[in-house]
């Protein structure tokens, strides 16, 4: 065991440090929203059942409602069509090894900043490989955008009439991910692992379409990317085990050197 | 009747005599068949006095208080609180109100309208009058809750505050109100508790009215729509989120009931005429609506404790895009705005809003089942 022990003694010397990449789950929390036809992602809510009060003198509780998709959260491939007939495809059976795993960071914190609808491309991911290296087999890549900063604002989801305006991959640089570099998952600060004007490129939605398909994962609502290094790092996000779930919202952290 | 607004007296079947105060049987023929109709509001003041002490520790703290002797021109005379404008001898116009505890009790009015004259002290007691007063509407991502806070500030509020929802994301006709000088936004979401706790904290103290026009209107019945989440969200809106409001801002409104020249005096809800009898066209709606109208009559016995008043304003389908495939009539955001302000200005529990409601009310007091037959589509 002197593997663990080894972590243990770095986690508390300090040679290792745990970054929260969670967002607090609270009511004001955006969601997705969808148009108002189809069904709606239901925000976090907590009704309190007693706090040390006349419900429950010596207790304090609450009921929580949400959508599986509330909050920094967790896709499994069942959450799309095209990964509807994936083995193991919901949250429950999705296997363990996703859910601690290396992540890499792609930073086109500055490229976002000068482009809220800016699509992250295959020509991008080269790029940055030929500064990084090559991404490695069975990572989770996460893409910087700084868009968590805009929680609170209207900037976070860009909701206009022609709908949302956040940044995300392209279908280039998806099918690249998954077919040459055999990612685990794709995760982003904005509130879908999309950009926001996503239905309009081809396939619609192609983070969600291409890696759901290929029964790979996502995460979306990230925090302090910022604070973690281009490679190295390592990725602890394990959602709730729900029975045919197809997502849930969770507490990811990240190991970082 | 006078929580609806309506002057009504017992007319006798058989001779046609009015009579007041009600009885079992007439009084000129001794017929039992006594029936409760609109009446003639024309009468004349003959005499007057004016209470200048009291035991009863409400009317202690308001005397001087004028009462005089109506003569009806539909019969009887009657007892009646006077309005500051009318003078004995004089014309005036009788109206039933309900007092701070929910009784039905007559003023007489001048027969003609005089300047200022809501802002009569005895008038403002019968009614909830949003002149001068400090108003919360609920919802301002609405067309139906923007237009209903600029009619309150047109009727003379003091303040009007407009709740907004999900701030983080537009809504119609949010720059305008945004601009608009006499409208305040606040940040209030029926559907979270948090926000209402937050809400209440910061304007429970300082709202005389609450006027709560959020819902969540959606077409289908039971069949209609495959699983609750839709269902769940009209209800979280429709009914808890009233529920939520009351139970955050209740205790305080009650406790500033008699809080001198700025007290708490109304908690207005506007909800759909389905209420009364289901219409599957709407089905779970109309659902929602019910419970949400047996929540406000509960309110209404409980609010009483501190002699505020619960309002219903019930409307037919509003002009908006969840009732967009309907034929006309349906009633417009301006037109339920103005109701709700009449509502607060006349002191009635019940109003009724468009053509739809009103047939719909109508048709229900004839018989409740007849009219479920005759919705169901």
């Amino acid at each position: 065991m002197t593997v663990l022990t080894d972590l243990i003694a770095a986690l508390s010397g300090g040679a290792l440090r745990i970054v929260d990449l969670t967002h607090t789950l609270d009511e004001d929390f955006p969601v997705m929203v969808l148009p108002p036809e189809f069904g709606q992602c239901q925000p976090f809510r907590a009704e309190e059942v007693s706090r040390y009060d006349a419900r429950g003198p010596a207790w304090y509780w609450n009921t929580l409602t949400m959508s599986e998709h509330a909050g920094t959260h967790f896709d499994a491939p069942a959450h799309w069509v095209s990964g509807r007939h994936v083995p193991g495809g919901t949250v429950d059976a999705v296997p363990l090894e996703t859910f601690v795993a290396p992540a890499v960071v792609l930073d086109f914190s500055a490229e976002a900043a000068a482009d809220r609808d800016f699509l992250l491309t295959a020509e991008h991911v080269r790029a940055w490989e030929a500064a990084h290296g090559q991404i490695p087999t069975g990572a989770w890549v996460l893409l910087r955008t700084d868009w968590s900063h805009r929680v609170g604002t209207d900037a976070y989801l860009g909701m206009e009439a022609d709908g949302a305006h956040s940044p995300g991959p392209d279908a280039s640089a998806i099918r690249f991910l998954v077919e040459e570099r055999d990612i685990l998952g794709f995760g982003t600060e904005t509130v879908g692992t999309d950009a926001g004007q996503g239905a309009h490129l081809s396939p619609p939605y192609p983070a969600h379409s291409i890696l759901h398909g290929a029964g790979r994962c996502g995460l979306q609502c990230l925090a302090n990317l910022d604070q973690l290094p281009a490679t190295g790092a390592v990725l602890i996000a394990a959602p709730l085990k729900v029975r045919d779930g197809s997502g849930s919202p969770l507490r990811v952290l990240a190991l970082v050197p | 009747m006078a929580a609806r607004g309506v002057f009504s007296l017992q007319v006798c079947g058989a001779c046609g005599h009015t009579m007041y105060p009600a009885r079992d049987a007439c009084p000129a023929c001794l017929s039992t068949d006594l029936a409760w109709r609109p009446v003639s509001e024309k009468g004349e003041v003959i005499a007057e006095t004016t209470v200048r002490t009291s035991i009863d520790p409400y009317f202690r703290e308001r005397t001087p208080w004028r009462v005089g002797t109506v003569a009806l021109e539909a019969g009887p005379t009657v007892t009646a609180h006077l309005h500051g404008d009318v003078s004995t001898p004089g014309l005036v116009r009788i109206a039933a109100k309900l007092d701070k505890s929910g009784n039905a009790v007559l003023i007489a009015l001048p027969a003609q309208e005089t300047p200022h004259m809501n802002d009569d002290p005895i008038l403002r007691e019968l009614t909830a009058t949003p002149k001068h007063r400090r108003v919360l509407v609920t919802d301002g991502r609405s067309l139906v809750g923007q237009a209903t806070a600029r009619a309150l500030v047109e009727a003379g509020a003091a303040e009007v505050r407009l709740g907004i929802a999900t701030p983080w994301l537009p809504y119609p006709g949010q720059a305008e109100i945004e601009a608009d000088a006499g409208v305040e936004t606040t940040p209030l979401d029926l559907t979270s508790e948090t926000s209402v706790q937050k809400a209440a904290a910061e304007l429970g103290g300082k709202t005389d009215i609450i006027v709560n026009t959020a819902g969540h209107v959606r077409p289908g019945g039971v069949l209609a729509q495959s699983g609750l989440a839709s269902s769940r969200d009209a209800f979280e809106a429709e009914v808890f989120g009233l529920q939520r409001l009351a139970q955050e801002f209740g205790p305080g409104l009650i406790a500033r009931g008699a809080d001198g020249d700025n007290a708490a005096v109304a908690l207005v809800d506007v909800l759909s005429v389905h209420a009364l009898t289901n219409w599957n066209a709407f089905g779970v709606h109309s659902a929602a609506s019910a419970a949400r109208h047996s929540l406000l009559q509960c309110l209404r016995g409980e609010l009483r404790a501190g002699g505020v008043r619960v309002l219903s304003v019930f409307t037919g389908p509003v002009e908006d895009d969840w009732h967009q495939p309907l034929p006309p009539p349906k009633v417009t955001p301006g037109t339920l705005a103005k109701a709700v302000v009449q509502a607060l200005e006349d002191g009635i529990e019940e109003s009724f809003v468009g053509d739809i409601a009103r047939d719909v009310f109508t048709r229900w007091q004839d018989d409740p089942k007849v009219l479920e037959r005759e919705l169901q589509a």
